[in-house]
C-alpha cells in the first residue's frame, strides 16, 4: 500500500472517531449510534497499520486487491448501520403509534370531564343558593 | 350487573356518511354504545359524529385502518365493555345484521365472531382479489383446520378476552387480516363466521388501491410466515 494511500486512510479513520467522539460530547449523537462508528473506524485504522492483516484477510475472503477489502469492510458497515436504523425506526413508529392512541384516550377523557364540569358547578350554585 | 357492549367504527374522513352509520345503528340496536374513531380526519367526521351521540376518539394524524380499531379496542379495555362489534364507516357492513354477529359471542359459542359476504351470498369481486382472497382463505383454513370464508372481513364480534388481546402490542396494525386470524387461533380462542350482507362501497374507493394490493400480498405472506415461527402467544 503507498505511503500516501496510507496516511489518507488514517487520517479519514481519525477524523471519523474524532467527529463521532464530539457528537457523542456534545450530546449531539447517543452512545448506541455511534458504537458502529467507532469501531468501523477503529477496525480500519488497524487495518491499515497492520498491512499484514489486511493482505491476510484479503486472501480470506478471495478479494483481489486490499483497497477492495476495505471497500467490503465500508459496504458492509453502511449495511449494518441502515439496519440499525431500520430497526430503531420500526420502534419508534411502534411509539409514535401508542402515543397517539394515548393522545386520543386523554382527550376522550378530558372531553368528557369538561362536559360534566359545568353540570357540576351549576350544581353547585344551586346548593348554595337553597 | 348488566354486560355491556360497544360498537366501533374507525372513520377517515367520512363526514358524508358517518351520520346514516351512526344513526342507523342507534336505531337497530340502541343498546350499543357507539364509538368512532376518527384517524387523523380533515373533514367533520368527528364534529358530525359527537353531535349525534357518539363518543368520538381523534387521533392527532392519519395513522391507518389497523391503528384506528386498536384505539378502540384500547378504549373498550380500559371502560370495560364486555363484547364490542366493528363496522366500516363507508356504509359497506349492514348494521341490521350485528345481533347476529353478537349472538355467538354473546352465548359464549365463540370467542370471535366473523362476519362473512361470502356464506350464504353471492359477492362477486374482482378477479385478482379473487385469486388473492382465494389463497388466504386456502392458508387461513389449512392452518386453523375449520373452512374460514372470508379472511378479510372488518364486520367481526368478540368477547373482551379478544378485546385484551388485540389492545397489545401483538396486534398487527399494518392490515390485520389473515395473519390475524392465524394469531388468533394459535393463541386458543374460538372463531365462528355469521353471514352477513355488504353493499358495495359506493363511492367506488377502496383502500386496496394502486400498488397496495402487492403490498399487502407480500405483508401478509410475510407476517403469516413470521406468526408461525413466533411463540403461540397467550390469551391473556
Amino acid at each position: 500500500m503507498p505511503v500516501s494511500q496510507k496516511i489518507f486512510a488514517l487520517l479519514i479513520c481519525c477524523f471519523v472517531f474524532v467527529v463521532t467522539v464530539n457528537l457523542v460530547r456534545k450530546r449531539k449523537l447517543r452512545e448506541e449510534y455511534s458504537v458502529l462508528w467507532l469501531l468501523t473506524s477503529l477496525l480500519m485504522f488497524v487495518l491499515v497499520l497492520r498491512y499484514e492483516w489486511l493482505v491476510a484477510l484479503t486472501g480470506f475472503i478471495g478479494a483481489g486487491l486490499p483497497t477492495t477489502t476495505l471497500f467490503i469492510c465500508s459496504i458492509i458497515f453502511l449495511i449494518l448501520i441502515a439496519v440499525q436504523f431500520s430497526i430503531k425506526i420500526s420502534k419508534l413508529t411502534e411509539q409514535v403509534k401508542d402515543l397517539a392512541q394515548e393522545n386520543a384516550l386523554l382527550r376522550s377523557d378530558v372531553e368528557h370531564l369538561m362536559r360534566q364540569a359545568p353540570e357540576e358547578q351549576n350544581y353547585g350554585s344551586r346548593k348554595s343558593g337553597s | 350487573m348488566a354486560l355491556s357492549n360497544m360498537v366501533l367504527i374507525p372513520a377517515y374522513n367520512e363526514a358524508s356518511r358517518i351520520a346514516q352509520v351512526v344513526l342507523s345503528i342507534k336505531k337497530i340496536c340502541p343498546y350499543l354504545d357507539v364509538v368512532v374513531i376518527s384517524d387523523g380526519s380533515s373533514d367533520d367526521t368527528a364534529k358530525i359524529a359527537r353531535n349525534i351521540g357518539a363518543v368520538v376518539l381523534s387521533h392527532p394524524f392519519n395513522m391507518g385502518y389497523g391503528v384506528a380499531i386498536q384505539t378502540g379496542y384500547k378504549y373498550a379495555l380500559a371502560n370495560n365493555y364486555d363484547y364490542l362489534v366493528q363496522l366500516d364507516a363507508d356504509g359497506q357492513h349492514d348494521p341490521s345484521c350485528i345481533p347476529a354477529l353478537l349472538a355467538p359471542v354473546q352465548s359464549g359459542e365463540a370467542d370471535i365472531a366473523i362476519g362473512s359476504r361470502f356464506l350464504g351470498n353471492s359477492y362477486h369481486p374482482p378477479f385478482l382479489r379473487r385469486l388473492g382472497m382465494s389463497l388466504f382463505r386456502l392458508i387461513v383454513s389449512r392452518v386453523t383446520g375449520r373452512q374460514v370464508t372470508d379472511t378479510t372481513s372488518g364486520f367481526q364480534a368478540f368477547n373482551r378476552d379478544v378485546i385484551a388481546f388485540f389492545a397489545t402490542d401483538i396486534f398487527p396494525v399494518d392490515y390485520p387480516d389473515a395473519d390475524m386470524l392465524i394469531m388468533l387461533h394459535r393463541a386458543g380462542f374460538r372463531m365462528t363466521e355469521v353471514p352477513v350482507r355488504m353493499f358495495e362501497n359506493s363511492d367506488g374507493t377502496s383502500m386496496h388501491s394502486g400498488l397496495k394490493p402487492l403490498y399487502y400480498m407480500f405483508k401478509m405472506l410475510l407476517s403469516i410466515g413470521v406468526t408461525l415461527m413466533r411463540n403461540k402467544g397467550k390469551r391473556l
